[in-house]
């Protein structure tokens, strides 16, 4: 016998679709991003199986662009971009201050429908036939060469973009206005600090790809337009525009994850994070200075040198704060008291991870280097360990970490770290070969290549398949902890937050009473008792 | 030259590419020194501190600004340096050498076109002599792609609508891949070629044992008068345009005031976008090539104009 | 509960209701500058590269509907600015009515728009579908008409949606004004001045080039 909670509240499936309550929502959400995540998977498995030979074996040159396109659109708008914010984002945010909701819930409705519209118009291109022009959507090849469903694609993701914008707008609302009584800014968890600048770019970057996405379509359908050489137009204005976006996007991708390893690190060190102030000022930091590092896309398009040199400068620059974070991690093990349960290992495995994706970012922003790096396996590479080793494992970590209070069941810890810990080896033994292909000088999107990085290749296609029984290990164990699990407390491991102040799952109005909180959060006293921050 | 007293340096196959080797093995070691303390801290803090050791977690460190500010300026400093190798190394990769010899590029799905300026022509291979620094003249016929040569790590993307110089040199005699890097549709992963860099004497063989169909200015000519330009441009024509010999390399004032030199991608502008940039003291006459006239031809008729006494004059 | 509550339960008053209205109105309109901002650089970005192309098809646009339009906007902004002034429970009519002044401008705004579409398309001013032009300007303007359909055709939709909200509004104020309604009204109007600002930057950057003396 359980309390009443969110989830058994009413069965209904109306009271699943129409619900305005941000718990319902992040699970429509997390249930839906599951799907997108394997259908973005499977297309990346293929993409793998063909590529253990030189020669084209498994599909055709224009199934294959299809694939890596479908890959990259479905992953980067369809799972990365919105799974931490809107999932855990969703769930935890109200919880984390103290809220009965966030600021707009229809809202919030609105923006899984709009995401789920939008999905389903960028699916029916897979079935219609296809897309084959890469996730990036260059011009004029896009435009006036393709012939593929690009106008349909677009337009999906333009939707999808709408779902974007209203989420970010509802966290910032909600993080100005929703905090629980004495809950300072300060006092605020690190988690809602980088949601709150993963907010910022959601909302200012987000309209321009919209636009950019509309002459696209414009283009496509007159048949000629804004980036057509033929009548004077600048295809490289189109990548400005489009990396104005897409680069800040990267960080729209890491942030959240990075919100997520200060839970994990400070809960399992039993440890305030180090540094609090300079880690929330360094999310900051980087949303700011994101939007300034676009071109570093482009430093073989053509910009001029002077324009490269600036945007390689600032490249180097927004480095910096992502620096300072890892070092305080680091230090917040320091004098901890370490407890090494799975969403710690996931942690571990970020931390690892994006810092080999980090470093990596500095070759590429190295103007010489990137000159032969760039558009090889070196960028694929790259972004993989900050996308997939850091986002997808902070996303694990979260994920493990609020289970108990999303699901109110605990999930077997054994497979949890067994997956952990495949996933960090399958996922470095796929793509660190990568890094010696790129380097070697093998260029990304290729379908065919010359026999002699054929080795390479083979152990990435291997890493993969450990990297692909590793993804869907959570599935199974924690699908069955749903339904077989033991019933979590309602603070399982010990922490201060005010999340974990109300059972799990928590009651439809999250609080039984508004919580005031009267410390700063991560307090965890001499003995490893956490004080919970409202107490 | 200092560099060939640092370990591991290798001079490289372009003048350039050991430079950059070396700014990889300097990245390299950068960032395993900070991979390396990293994963030695974080090992270390995982086994000492675990939960289960009961050692002295007393006096934690509660001041952390000191630490912020040496940590922040520390990666900003070893940034900027990098930052600064770098740049000097780009500069050096895109600057222009003297005494070059051109060579025109075309790119189009799928293929890279190749024209030398006697008349030989080559698809998917350029054959260059080595130590000599040779000029590519690249125009792209459709989309975007890139030309990649791994070797002599140099990579620059062709943009359709305009003209991309860049300058190669391979020290030294050999086979190299020349790959697609820009994403080109169906068959980008078969537009890939080969650098094939000879001494020079067997480049001059190989020229000669190569059948061009006539000089590239030659055909220029010819196309010159096909075209009708000659009707204005040629000498007693009735139509006041201006006369191109000596044209080339020249500085040209235009109509609003300002100068441009007449180089490669100022004819390829006046012929497609006539009114673009108009010669000062004459009318806007001339009707627009864009559309009429492919990449290849455009370059012939560059290099007639080119041909006529621009050169040295 | 037979009276519901004025505000949903995340808020604890009506006015904490309010001020997250009012910033997400904000935050709303952050995203527009964002939107139109994106196409506007290219505009510039163009008329830098053509400058002659953008001037002569500048002067193909009709500036008396494009004043005629601006004054209308800029009247149709007044009034809602002062039915934001009149809103209370004595003068809902007058305020409803205001409103309803509103819509009409902007109806007639969207009306003469049209119009204006409809000559440019008889002039073979659409690119796409129909352009014919000078063939020395030819590039410039039709990238300029390009833009001029895309960012004033952006900007008419918004002006529809506007209208709508307007309506609802009028519609709801007229019926029975309470506490809600004022930030509703609130953000419509701000939304409005929004669109209002947008078209004025696009008069400059339509009408203007190449008109100057």
């Amino acid at each position: 016998m359980t309390d009443a909670n969110y989830l058994n509240a009413e069965y209904s499936l109306r009271s699943w679709f129409f619900t305005t309550d941000h718990k319902r929502i992040a699970i429509l959400y997390f249930a839906s991003l599951i799907l997108f995540f394997f259908i973005g998977g499977a297309a990346a498995t293929a993409i793998r199986i063909e590529l253990a030979t030189p020669q084209a074996d498994l599909v055709s040159s224009d199934m294959y662009n299809r694939l890596f396109t479908m890959h990259g659109i479905i992953m980067v708008w369809f799972f990365l971009i919105p799974s931490i914010p809107n999932t855990l984002g969703n769930f935890i945010v109200p919880l984390m201050i103290g809220a009965r909701d966030l600021a707009f819930p229809r809202l919030n409705l609105l923006s899984w429908y709009l995401f789920m519209l939008g999905g389903t118009v960028t699916l029916f291109t897979v079935l219609a036939g296809g897309i084959d022009t890469g996730w990036t959507f260059y011009t004029p090849f896009s435009t006036l060469y393709s012939n593929s469903y690009v106008a349909v694609a677009v337009t999906g993701v333009f939707i999808s973009g709408f779902s974007s914008i209203l989420t970010g707008l509802n966290f910032i609302v909600t993080i100005h206005r929703l905090r629980a009584p004495g809950l300072t800014w300060y006092r605020l968890p690190l988690f809602i600090w980088s949601l709150y600048a993963t907010s910022i770019i959601l909302v200012l970057a987000t309209p321009v790809l919209a636009m950019t996405l509309v002459l696209i379509a414009v283009e496509r359908l007159l048949g000629v337009g804004i980036f057509d050489p033929a009548i004077g137009g600048d295809p490289l204005l189109f990548q400005h525009l489009f990396w104005f976006y897409s680069h800040p996007a990267v960080y729209i991708m890491i942030l959240p994850g990075m919100g997520v390893i200060n839970e994990l690190i400070s809960c399992f060190s039993r440890k305030a994070v180090f540094g609090y102030k300079f880690v929330a000022w360094a999310s900051l930091a980087i949303a700011a200075v994101g939007f300034l590092v676009w071109g570093h896309h482009m430093f073989v398009s053509g910009q001029s040198l002077l324009a490269s040199l600036v945007f390689s400068f600032m490249s180097f620059v927004v480095a910096v704060p992502s620096a300072i974070k890892v070092f305080n991690w680091t230090a917040t093990l320091h004098k901890g008291s370490i407890h090494f349960d799975a969403p710690m290992l996931y942690a571990l495995a970020f931390i690892g991870l994006f810092t080999i994706g980090g470093l990596t970012g500095l070759f590429l922003a190295c103007l010489a280097y990137d000159v032969h790096a760039t558009d090889t396996y070196f960028v694929v590479a790259h972004f993989h360990y900050i996308m997939v080793g850091g986002m997808v494992t902070a996303y694990f970590g979260g994920l493990h970490y609020w289970w108990p209070k999303m699901t109110g069941r605990l999930y077997s810890e054994y497979w949890a770290r067994t997956a952990a810990v495949l996933i960090f080896f399958g996922f470095n033994l796929t793509f660190f070969p990568q890094f010696v292909l790129g380097a070697e000088g093998m260029p990304r999107r290729y379908h065919v290549y010359p026999p002699e990085f054929q080795v390479w290749n083979v152990l990435s296609s291997g890493g993969a398949t450990i990297l692909a029984v590793a993804y869907l290990l959570p599935l199974f164990y924690l699908g069955y902890s749903l339904f077989f699990g033991a019933r979590a407390p309602a603070n399982p491991w010990n922490a201060p937050g005010l999340e974990w102040q109300t059972p799990s799952p928590p009651p439809e109005h999250n609080f039984d009473q508004q919580p005031i909180v009267t410390r700063p959060p991560y307090q965890y006293s001499p003995d490893f008792k956490a004080e919970p921050q409202n107490a | 030259m200092w560099r060939q007293w640092i370990p591991f340096w290798h001079p490289g196959i372009s003048p350039h590419g050991g430079d950059v080797d070396l700014l990889f093995s300097g990245l390299l070691v950068v960032s395993s020194l900070v991979l390396g303390l990293l994963f030695f801290l974080l090992a270390l803090f995982c086994v000492r501190y675990r939960a289960s050791n009961p050692i002295d977690r007393g006096h934690q460190t509660s001041k952390s600004w000191h630490w912020e500010v040496s940590w922040t300026a520390a990666s900003l400093i070893c940034f900027l340096a990098l930052f600064v190798w770098g740049a000097s190394i780009y500069f050096q990769i895109f600057r222009t050498p003297p005494e070059e010899l051109s060579v025109f590029v075309v790119a189009k799905q799928w293929m890279w076109k190749v024209q030398h300026t006697g008349g030989q022509s080559e698809i998917n291979a350029l054959h260059i002599p080595v130590n000599r620094p040779i000029r590519l003249v690249m125009a792209s016929q459709d989309v975007i792609h890139s030309f990649f040569i791994p070797a002599l790590r140099v990579k620059h993307d062709v943009v359709p609508g305009r003209y991309q110089d860049l300058e190669i040199t391979a020290q030294v005699p050999g086979h190299y891949h020349l790959f697609c890097a820009e994403y080109c549709g169906t068959k980008h992963s078969g537009m890939t070629g080969e650098i094939v860099a000879m001494e020079a004497a067997d480049y001059a063989a190989w020229l000669a044992s190569q059948t061009p169909s006539s000089p590239l200015a030659q055909e220029g000519g010819s196309l010159f008068r096909e075209l009708g330009c000659s009707g204005c441009h040629g000498i007693g024509s009735k139509v006041r345009a201006p006369l191109l010999e000596g044209v080339y390399g020249k500085p040209v004032p235009l109509a609003d005031g300002s100068v441009v030199t007449a180089d490669d991608k100022y004819i390829r502008d006046s012929i497609l976008l006539p009114r673009s940039q108009i010669a000062a003291g004459y009318e806007p006459l001339m009707p627009s090539f864009q559309g009429k006239i492919d990449e290849e031809q455009l370059l012939r008729l560059i290099a007639y104009i080119k041909s006529l006494g621009g050169h040295g004059s | 509960m037979p009276e519901t509550r004025a505000f949903a339960p995340q808020f604890v008053s009506g006015r904490h209701r309010d001020e997250a209205a009012a910033l997400g109105m904000w935050v709303f309109i952050a995203t527009e500058v964002l939107l139109f901002g994106a196409l506007i650089l290219g505009y510039f970005v163009y008329r830098h590269l053509h400058p002659a192309g953008f001037a002569a098809a500048s002067s193909r646009t009709d500036l008396v509907i494009g004043t005629a339009n601006t004054a209308i906007l800029l009247t149709s902004s007044f009034a809602v600015a002062w039915a934001v002034e009149a809103f209370s429970a004595e003068t809902r009519k007058f305020c409803a009515t205001l409103l309803a002044c509103a819509i009409g401008l902007g109806i007639a705004f969207l009306v003469l728009k049209s119009f204006e579409y409809r000559s440019e398309y008889r002039e073979h001013l659409v690119p796409g579908i129909d352009f014919k032009f000078d063939p020395v300007h030819v590039d410039g303007a039709q990238l300029f008409f390009l833009f001029y359909f895309v960012a004033t055709g952006l900007h008419a939709l918004h002006m529809m949606i506007g209208i709508a909200v307007l309506g609802v509004m009028a519609l709801l104020i007229n019926r029975t004004p309470s506490a809600r309604h004022r930030t509703a009204l609130h953000s419509a109007a701000l939304y409005w001045h929004f669109v209002d600002v947008v078209w004025i930057f696009l008069f400059a950057l339509v009408y203007l080039p190449g008109r100057a003396a």
